[in-house]
């Protein structure tokens, strides 16, 4: 299990250069006046120039100039965003309440998962599965750009069940809506995991056997089947991660949430460099670590996966 | 040692005194796109405390539905018990609660699988999937469900009892994985063991210990056994009777040593010769001609007859042949049974 770690670790590091290096050449290298280009379209001070270049080494090969940048970056300076104001700072503004987003979007996707992809699977065939399965079908075929702002049109303004925005220090319930909008990029897939995870496992020998044991139905399903089909909806959960990620960007930004999402968008969309390459940096790393956790997760759920 | 309490409280009605189990006319049908498929047609037959009955039969002539039904885990739908009766001592288990059957189950009836790898759950140690009957059934703490469960390895002889207990399925060989099964099946001290070919899965020295735990075990408890096989030789040393089941009916029951010396049906005779014999060596191996029929078209009259050296007209018309009383505890579904006999 530890040499699977340090292993693993390693792999991490490599992963994390090699990503944070794409997104630093994209950024820096291949321009014509990369001061520019950090900048985007807005005209460059002479004074302006001068510190960027100073900041980013831009005298320098491109390779020593990624080395500078990552020295600082490691040692928790993200420098300055064209604005001018810290990169650091802003993230820790925005970290929060996006965590708080995607948790709440995870467990209520994991839930929802849970909960109808089990009774889908006992009551194969009947008018919950196939309702469930509309459902789903529905659900995959609606993207997140389309949904959230119809969702927030609905919900937020003309029934006005939910706030239509949100603020950094937003209650649970002001979430709520965002986060439902969220978890639906990622609960169809995981629903029909489990249902299909699920009604596999109803029939493996081991539930046979659970019966004979006299074990009430309640209790083969939630403690026997369950721990079995949790296994690929735990792979799952480690790949939506990243999907979350992504549908945060477009939750954020539709209610308006100032969260790394929105932060992340409004960078690209005023084309500030160093700021997309700090956050993204960040974003990577928070990344690699949760699909290790979910990794170790999956180790704890099936012992036969053995990690040498 | 048992909680007296527990044992009592299992089911009301249930009678000492009455016989502990007793099958009758059982017909279980699974009903599936294809059709109907008649598994078991009026499979009948008892068993005693101390008694070991062996249940002989080819591939998919109802073995294992029979054994789930009386051990209440069909899978219902398709499966459904059309017809019958399952009494333990003295009550009919298909006209109980769901929720008392499930007492029966474990604490009075218990049963063991043919593939132990399959059969325990491969995300639980195999400690906690003991230790769960006592926490379920008799409300055990977890201290408490622990030794007990150290206890019960020590019984079916596993050796480091103490430490296996946190180990998963896949980390014993067959052989022990098969005594985890056992184990677990007679953690409440059942009166009943149903063994659904316990040892088809394990290589021959193996089955052979196994076995002998069994009937060890079986002694010690004075348990009744019903062991579940398709194999004649494994049978010859262990059970009591042997009832030979054909298309879902008992075709043939008696002791077992008068089933070896001198079979009453043309079935059980084939079963008999196919068996190869270290003292015929060399020749030919005589397997049954034809195959099994299909469950969702069984014959008119007797089912064996498109396969049948004796059969003769009456054998082709319904009625199916009764059960004949061949002698004192003996029977056979064959008009002609005399002839088998050599009488
Ligand atoms: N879940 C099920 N659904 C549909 N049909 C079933 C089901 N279980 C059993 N059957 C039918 O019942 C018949 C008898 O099966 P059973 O498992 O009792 O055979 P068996 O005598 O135990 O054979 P084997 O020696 O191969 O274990 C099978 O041929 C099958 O068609
Ligand atoms: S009743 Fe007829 S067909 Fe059936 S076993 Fe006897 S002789 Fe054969
Ligand atoms: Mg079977």
């Amino acid at each position: 299990m530890f040499r699977y770690i340090v292993r693993r670790l390693l792999q991490m590091i490599l992963t994390f250069f090699g990503a944070t290096f794409v997104v630093f050449a994209l950024m820096f290298a291949n321009q014509d006046d990369p001061v520019q280009a950090l900048a985007g379209e807005k005209p460059v001070s002479a004074s302006l120039r001068e510190a960027l270049t100073e900041r980013y080494h831009l005298d320098e090969g491109l390779l020593s100039q990624y080395w500078y940048y990552m020295s600082n970056l490691l040692t928790g300076d993200l420098g300055e965003s064209i604005s001018g104001r810290e990169i650091g700072t802003l993230l820790e503004d925005s970290w929060p309440v996006t965590v708080r987003l995607s948790l709440m979007a995870l467990v209520i996707a994991a839930a929802l998962a849970l909960g109808a992809g089990v009774w889908s699977a006992i009551r194969r065939g009947s008018v919950f599965d196939n309702g469930i399965l509309a459902f789903t079908l529905l659900l995959l075929a609606l993207p997140i750009v389309v949904l959230a702002p119809v969702a927030q049109w609905i919900f937020g303004m003309e029934l006005g069940w939910f706030p239509a925005t949100a603020s950094r220090n937003a209650s649970f319930y002001a979430l709520l809506l965002p986060a439902l909008v969220l978890a639906t990029t990622v609960v169809a897939t995981q629903l029909r995991v489990t249902r299909t995870s699920v009604a596999e496992n109803l029939r493996a020998d081991y539930v046979r056997t659970a019966r004979a044991k006299g074990l009430a139905p309640r209790r083969v399903i939630w403690v026997h089947v369950l721990r079995n089909s949790l296994i690929p909806l735990v792979t799952l959960i480690g790949v939506d991660l990243g999907v979350l990620m992504s549908g945060a960007l477009v939750t954020e930004g539709v209610f308006n949430i100032p969260g790394v999402g929105s932060k992340l968008a409004q960078g690209i969309r005023t084309e500030d460099g160093p700021m997309v390459v700090g956050f993204v940096s960040v974003l990577v790393i928070v990344f690699l670590v949760m699909n290790l956790v979910v990794d170790l997760l999956y180790a704890a759920l099936d012992p036969r996966i053995r990690y040498e | 040692m048992t909680d007296i309490k527990a044992q009592l409280d299992v089911l009301p009605g249930l009678d000492p005194r009455a016989p502990l189990l007793q099958v009758n006319d059982l017909h279980v049908e699974f009903r599936t796109r294809d059709g109907v498929a008649k598994a078991v047609n009026g499979a009948s037959f008892w068993l005693n405390p101390g008694e070991t009955l062996a249940i002989l039969g080819e591939s998919g002539c109802g073995k294992s539905v029979t054994a789930q039904a009386i051990m209440g885990i069909l899978e219902t739908p398709p499966g459904h018990i059309t017809r019958g009766e399952i009494r333990y001592r003295g009550v009919d288990l298909l006209k109980v609660r769901e929720a008392e059957r499930r007492r029966v189950r474990a604490n009075r009836v218990a049963m063991i699988f043919q593939d132990a790898l399959s059969a325990l759950n491969p995300v639980y140690t195999v400690g906690f999937q003991l230790a769960e009957l006592f926490r379920v059934h008799r409300g055990a703490s977890r201290a408490d469900a622990k030794s007990r469960a150290i206890e019960l390895l020590d019984q079916v002889r596993i050796p480091a009892a103490k430490s296996r207990i946190n180990d998963y399925p896949h980390q014993f060989s067959g052989g022990m994985r098969q005594r985890v099964m056992i184990a677990m099946a007679l953690a409440l001290d059942p009166e009943v063991l149903i063994a659904d070919e316990p040892t088809t899965a394990l290589d021959v020295t193996v089955q052979a210990q196994i076995m002998g735990l069994l009937a060890e075990l079986q002694r010690q408890r004075n348990m009744g056994l019903i062991l579940i096989t398709h194999d004649m030789g494994v049978v010859a040393d262990v059970a009591d009777r042997i009832s030979v089941m054909y298309a879902g009916r008992i075709v043939e029951e008696a002791p077992v040593y008068d089933i070896y010396a001198r079979p009453a049906h043309p079935y059980t005779r084939a079963l008999l010769e196919s068996i190869p014999r270290l003292d015929l060596k060399g020749q030919q191996l005589t397997a049954i001609r034809g195959l099994p029929p299909a469950l969702t078209a069984i014959p008119a009259g007797c089912a064996f007859h498109p396969r049948c050296g004796y059969a003769k007209e009456p054998c082709r018309q319904d009625p199916a042949p009764p059960a004949y009383a061949v002698a004192p505890r003996r029977t056979a579904r064959c008009h002609f049974f005399r002839e088998v006999l050599g009488e």
